[in-house]
């Protein structure tokens, strides 16, 4: 059934009062076609909701320096993301050539030696920030009801960041990397029972050898960076959902007229 | 449609399904869904055991039983220790060579069983702390580690520091005329022969069974 609407009288005179048309200058078109490519997106994803959602949050009274240390921790990661991928396009992980490798970006390679050292210094740069967050979640009591499998989560993310340490220390095949690498799957390997077998899975078999170092590139490279990177996201789904905490020294407001009246 | 609710028979005819069987008791949409469910299952173990097989495979490949010559047997004397380098791991370039310490067996000292393998001692340069290499100091006849203080004495028992266990040995023989170095072997404090166990496994006491040993490498049987 076609419904018969009135059609619009034509040639309305404008109203009285209407300031002419101006030509519109170049910043109001480019704003409206900003406009319309965002409305465009957000008419087919209904993105816009979601942003608001992650962007516009209400934060407690007292919010201070000390809450940047979880993105901070994020942003060194996504630090190493990106120097990690350039590093792969250089780096060997074969034994016979991967200190050759690692020679050839810090020495030929232009800014190689920076691209290196941002990595290098990255890693160190987040194991720091990742502790003091926890210490800051810690002493700040945000682990509690209902934190607390963001808490488990952050911990896993803890645990996946001394191991993105360990095997990425292997990686430059010098002695330094070899020697501490081998002192730490030891350390892995004395555990009693399974220890052992451990050691094994670690090295690839009883001794170093030319599989222990594409293990640790694949784990160090592929597998871990993809689960750090999904444990984000559920890590920072969780504090969106739930606030962020106020500082333990806020105290909470009481309104006494309130309490009077319901006593 | 007729109200199936109440109807509990296990006969899907009784339950006046439209298009039921005689004798079917599992609804076609049940049917589908177990279906789908084990296909699932089918095609992701397809993909996972063949990858988790093909990452621990390596923890059931017996390491290669080497040989190999070192030098002729009056090149080496019972009361000090000569180095040699050795490939442990072939295919790992420089990483896979190795430095032990050899000498003849001198029988005033050397009090453990005799047998073929053991006319030449070889000490493993393998700190049984954590892995470091130790050196040999001729002057005050000891192995040290550089890393946390290992002290080992002349026949590679532990005298001070962090180390649980005597440093590790290979197997020796004699063949055409020349000294060769076989597999390693750990040691407990009694010298007594192990299965090779990795740094920091204590092997008094109940240590051999809390370490076990691993199908990757084991001792010669019969030693």
């Amino acid at each position: 059934m076609a419904l018969k609407l009135p059609a619009v009288p034509a040639g309305a005179p404008a109203r009285p009062g209407t300031p002419a048309a101006e030509p519109k200058s170049v910043k109001d078109n480019a704003g409206e076609a900003a406009v319309a490519a965002l409305g465009w997106l957000d008419e087919r994803t209904a993105i816009s909701g979601t942003a608001r959602w992650v962007m516009f949050r209400k934060v407690p009274k007292g919010t201070n320096w000390f809450y940047t240390l979880g993105t901070s921790t994020m942003l060194a990661f996504l630090s190493q993301v990106i120097t990690g991928v350039f590093l792969a396009m250089y780096y060997d992980p074969s034994p016979n050539n991967a200190y050759e490798s690692m020679r050839h970006i810090n020495n030929e390679v232009f800014l190689g030696q920076f691209v290196h050292g941002m990595h290098r210094w990255g890693a160190t740069t987040m194991v720091i920030f990742i502790f003091l967050h926890m210490g800051r979640t810690f002493f700040f009591g945000a682990y509690k009801y209902p934190r607390e499998l963001n808490w488990v989560i952050g911990v896993i993310l803890v645990l996946l960041t001394m191991i993105m340490a360990l095997t990425g220390y292997l990686l430059p095949w010098d002695q330094r990397s070899y020697w501490a690498t081998a002192v730490g799957v030891n350390v892995f390997a004395s555990a009693p029972i399974a220890g052992p077998y451990l050691g094994d899975f670690l090295r690839a078999g009883p001794e170093f050898g030319a599989t222990t170092l594409s293990r640790f590139y694949a784990i160090h490279m592929l597998l871990l960076p993809g689960l750090i990177g999904g444990l984000i996201a559920a890590h920072l789904y969780l504090v969106i959902k739930h606030g962020t905490t106020a500082p333990p020294w806020i105290e909470a407001e009481i309104d006494e007229d309130l309490r009077k009246a319901e006593a | 449609m007729p109200d199936t609710s109440k109807n509990t028979s296990p006969y899907t005819a009784d339950r006046n399904i439209p298009g039921a069987f005689e004798g079917e008791t599992v609804t076609r949409r049940r049917f589908m869904t177990a279906t789908a469910n084990v296909t699932n299952q089918v095609a992701v173990g397809m993909i996972v055991l063949p990858t988790l097989g093909f990452a621990l495979g390596p923890n059931f490949k017996k390491l290669e039983e080497r040989w190999e010559p070192v030098g002729r047997p009056d090149e080496f004397s019972p009361n000090d220790y000569i180095s040699r380098t050795i490939t442990i791991v072939a295919g790992a370039g420089q990483t896979g060579k190795s430095t032990v310490y050899l000498r003849t067996r001198n029988p005033e000292i050397d009090t453990e069983p005799e047998d073929e393998y053991n006319q030449f001692i070889a000490i493993s340069t393998r700190c049984m702390h954590l892995g470091c290499p130790v050196r040999y100091v001729p002057a005050s006849q000891r192995f040290i580690c550089p890393c946390h203080g290992g002290v080992y004495d002349f026949l590679g028992e532990v005298q001070g520091g962090p180390p649980v266990r005597p440093l590790d040995r290979f197997y020796t023989r004699v063949r055409d005329g020349l000294v060769e170095i076989g597999p390693r072997f750990s040691v407990n404090s009694e010298l007594r022969r192990f299965s090779p166990r990795d740094p920091a496994q204590d092997l008094d006491g109940i240590g051999q069974y809390l370490f076990p040993s691993r199908p990757t490498i084991r001792k010669i049987p019969g030693t």
